[in-house]
């Protein structure tokens, strides 16, 4: 243990100086992971810690001069070209430090402020045309070699994926470990008030009956409570990285490794100086540790997980290249948490982003500007024409008669009927596919006739099987709706045998592509998504009124305003239910 | 509507004697209307709100026609009693009443507004 903590010791001095080295402009990324490092920042709330991380390790108060997340700093992250090779080193010094969390990775999203040029290609943002999307015309008879052949852009593309994602996977898990390192530390710590006196003096403290015994069940039974509930609130693996502290979380860290120290101090000069006899006073003393770990646990639940469920303020998100828009409701979060917060609906909610779907048409737009040509009658000194000349363009354009509002509508019919013809077409097509197969029953073997032996396939030999007659109107369709870049023959064929299993209808295979999905059906879980917060206040701000802050990832960016909900005022009328009647309307007519 | 308003209004003066038919004293015309009513209904009031009293139906020559009673026509007064807000069977007993051998009414109808301003516009202000 010592030599690790020399280990951590060398690491944490290292990394100061790598801070040191780098240019003026720093990220917040990189030092709230120094401070996590030092013990301070963990995923899921401090609390009463865990059984994961391996030895017990005293946290380090972290130096004044890093204690420093209210000034901002611009947005040039430590991940930039400058210092690759630093990151590099960094990189596999966390790898050998040996992870404590045995948790499955999970997709997640680390919320970190990205240096601008450093392209992530992946499912969202999508290159379009340049890919080899002509597999349904050339495709006859399919064979198991052409499915599973790499193209070289999905080499590229998965190389460039390796290279991002493992830094992120050991950042992830370095705070919670520290802060389960705590929570072990503090959970030992009442069992150490109890062992220590007993090896150490035993023969002269005062034996200690019956009231010893019952605090030693209660004592037993509350740490019982502790560990299971440690474990079912804080025991998660972490979703998102946030920039900066989760303010709370440091408070409880703070608090606990506070509360611990003191009760050491404590017992060390009350009771391990002088040798103290009482025992009974011993385990009471680590009965109340155990209580007020309990209460911390408590505050950490409100703070953490309850405070932020009643909803509060009214969150409009929007995606600024299609305008796809939604309404969120949520409590009283900071800035960062919300924002982890949206990403999360986002990812479930909003139609994937297909850029090819976007503008109107060039043709349309671009009629308007060039039809007028400005010319400069008589002085020479022209500094300030460019913007006069443009001004008069825009101002003839403006007034001439405009006509292509009407090209756009019949462009529009024009593409929604073809969309409709190839949908038909498909959903005929599929239709048929399907019927050419059946589920094969086990008493049908005998009935078969020896001569004409019915061939038994398999859920994949099935799916390539009736592909075939499929495949060009499906690739028409997709090339219709612009969606040829999220569907692969392979993925295709993959969900056609995942229907088949299943016995779907070839309505319900057809589900998955007449309908743009969730952006999460199209993601490659395995990997962090990097998505970029933008602010005006500093991200651990708590959300007010009329805050606008904006999510940025490479292609796009989600807008979000917040709006509070409206305080209401319900009053109250009762009504009787037999005052409920009724009369008919009347005409009569009488005659007199 | 609005209790309370003034109405005014260019009436007739329409005098009816009753006829007895048997036992019962008949006036000739059946009435509709009145403020337990369903005004909308009501196909002679100009104004769909109105829930006076009209007269729905003239009887073949019967003392009202000949009294110069006519369809569509608004009572506004009978005996003196007024007939703009009352109900139905309030007016049924207002004209029924076993001891009146006379009615004398207040009708009013839109011919009316219309003669009067020929009447107005024919003869210069003396």
């Amino acid at each position: 243990m010592r030599s690790r903590d020399e280990a951590s010791k060398i690491d944490s001095l290292r990394s100061k100086v790598d801070l040191l080295r780098l240019p003026l402009a720093l990220s917040t990324k990189s030092i709230s992971n120094r401070k996590s490092q030092l013990g301070v920042v963990w995923e899921k709330g401090g609390g009463g810690g865990g059984s994961w991380a391996g030895g017990a390790r005293k946290p380090r108060p972290p130096p004044a001069s890093d204690m420093d997340n209210e000034s901002t700093y611009s947005g040039y992250s430590y991940k930039s070209s400058h210092s690759r090779s630093s990151r590099k080193h960094r990189d596999k010094r966390d790898r050998h430090r040996g992870k404590s969390r045995d948790s499955s990775i999970r997709g997640d999203k680390s919320v970190t402020i990205q240096a601008p040029g450093e392209p992530l290609l992946d499912a969202e943002s999508t290159r379009g045309d340049d890919r080899d999307d002509n597999w349904g015309e050339t495709t006859t008879v399919v064979t198991g070699t052409s499915v599973d052949s790499v193209s070289n852009e999905d080499l590229t593309r998965m190389s460039k994926d390796l290279e991002d994602s493992s830094p992120l996977e050991c950042r992830r898990y370095l705070s919670p470990a520290l802060g389960a390192v705590l929570g072990l530390f503090a959970l030992v710590t009442p069992l150490a008030f109890l062992a220590l006196p007993q090896l150490l003096w035993r023969d002269t403290l005062e034996p200690c009956g019956t009231p010893c015994e019952g605090l030693y069940i209660s004592l037993a039974f509350k740490l019982l409570i502790l560990l299971i509930s440690t474990w079912a609130l804080f025991l998660r693996s972490p979703r998102a990285t946030l920039p900066r502290f989760f303010v709370f979380r440091c408070l409880l860290l703070a608090l606990v490794f506070l509360f611990v120290a003191s009760y050491w101090l404590f017992y060390g000069v009350r009771v391990l100086e002088p040798r103290e006899t009482d025992y009974r006073g011993i385990v009471g003393y680590a009965a109340s540790l155990v209580d007020a770990l309990l209460f911390i646990q408590y505050l950490a639940l409100v703070l953490l997980e309850v405070r932020h469920l009643q909803p509060a303020f009214c969150l409009k998100v929007v995606r600024t290249t299609d305008g796809a828009s939604r309404f969120y409701n949520v409590g009283h979060l900071s800035i960062q948490r919300a924002a982890v917060w949206v990403l999360d609906q986002y990812y479930s909610d909003f139609p994937v982003y297909n850029p090819a779907l976007l503008n109107l048409p060039k043709s349309i737009l671009s009629k308007k500007m060039s039809a007028f040509k400005v010319y400069n009658l008589g002085e020479e000194n022209s500094t300030n024409n460019s913007t006069g000349q443009s001004r008069t363009m825009i101002a003839a354009a403006a007034r001439r008669r405009d006509n292509s509002h009407n090209e756009y509508y019949y462009e529009e019919a024009e593409v929604e009927r073809r969309v409709r013809k190839r949908k038909a077409r498909l959903v005929v097509a599929v239709e048929e596919a399907f019927t050419h197969i059946k589920r094969h029953q086990d008493e049908d073997a005998t009935t078969s006739s020896p001569k004409h032996p019915r061939e038994v396939m398999d859920p994949r030999e099935a799916a390539q099987a009736i592909f075939a007659p499929m495949a060009r109107a499906m690739q028409k369709y997709l090339r219709a709706t612009r969606q040829q870049s999220y569907h692969s023959m392979e993925s295709i064929i993959n969900h056609l045998q995942f229907c088949v299993t299943h016995n779907m209808s070839p309505k319900a295979f057809l589900e998955r592509y007449l309908s743009p999905g969730p952006t999460l059906q199209y993601l490659d879980t395995t990997r962090g998504r990097q998505w970029t917060l933008v602010s005006e206040e500093p991200v651990t701000a708590a959300l007010r009124q009329g805050q606008v802050f904006s999510l940025r990832r490479l292609d796009f960016s989600l807008v979000v305003t917040v709006a509070p909900l409206p305080f209401l005022r319900l009053g109250e009328e009762f009504i009787d239910p037999k005052r409920h009647k009724f009369v008919m309307k009347l005409q009569s007519e009488t005659s007199v | 509507m609005s209790a309370g308003q003034a109405v005014t209004a260019i009436v007739q003066r329409i005098e009816i004697h009753k006829l007895r038919h048997g036992d019962n004293l008949i006036l000739g015309f059946s009435i509709g209307g009145g403020i337990d009513q369903d005004p909308g209904q009501n196909p002679f009031s100009g104004d769909k709100t109105d829930k006076g009293i009209y007269v729905t139906r003239i009887s073949q020559r019967g003392p009202a026609e000949e009294a110069g009673l006519r369809m569509g026509d608004k009572i506004m007064q009978v005996n003196g009693w007024d007939m703009t807000m009352v109900t139905h069977d309030q007016a049924r007993k207002r004209l029924t009443k076993k001891n009146e051998d006379v009615v004398r009414l207040l009708v009013t109808r839109k011919s009316l507004e219309e003669a009067v301003k020929h009447s107005k516009g024919s003869y210069p202000r003396q």
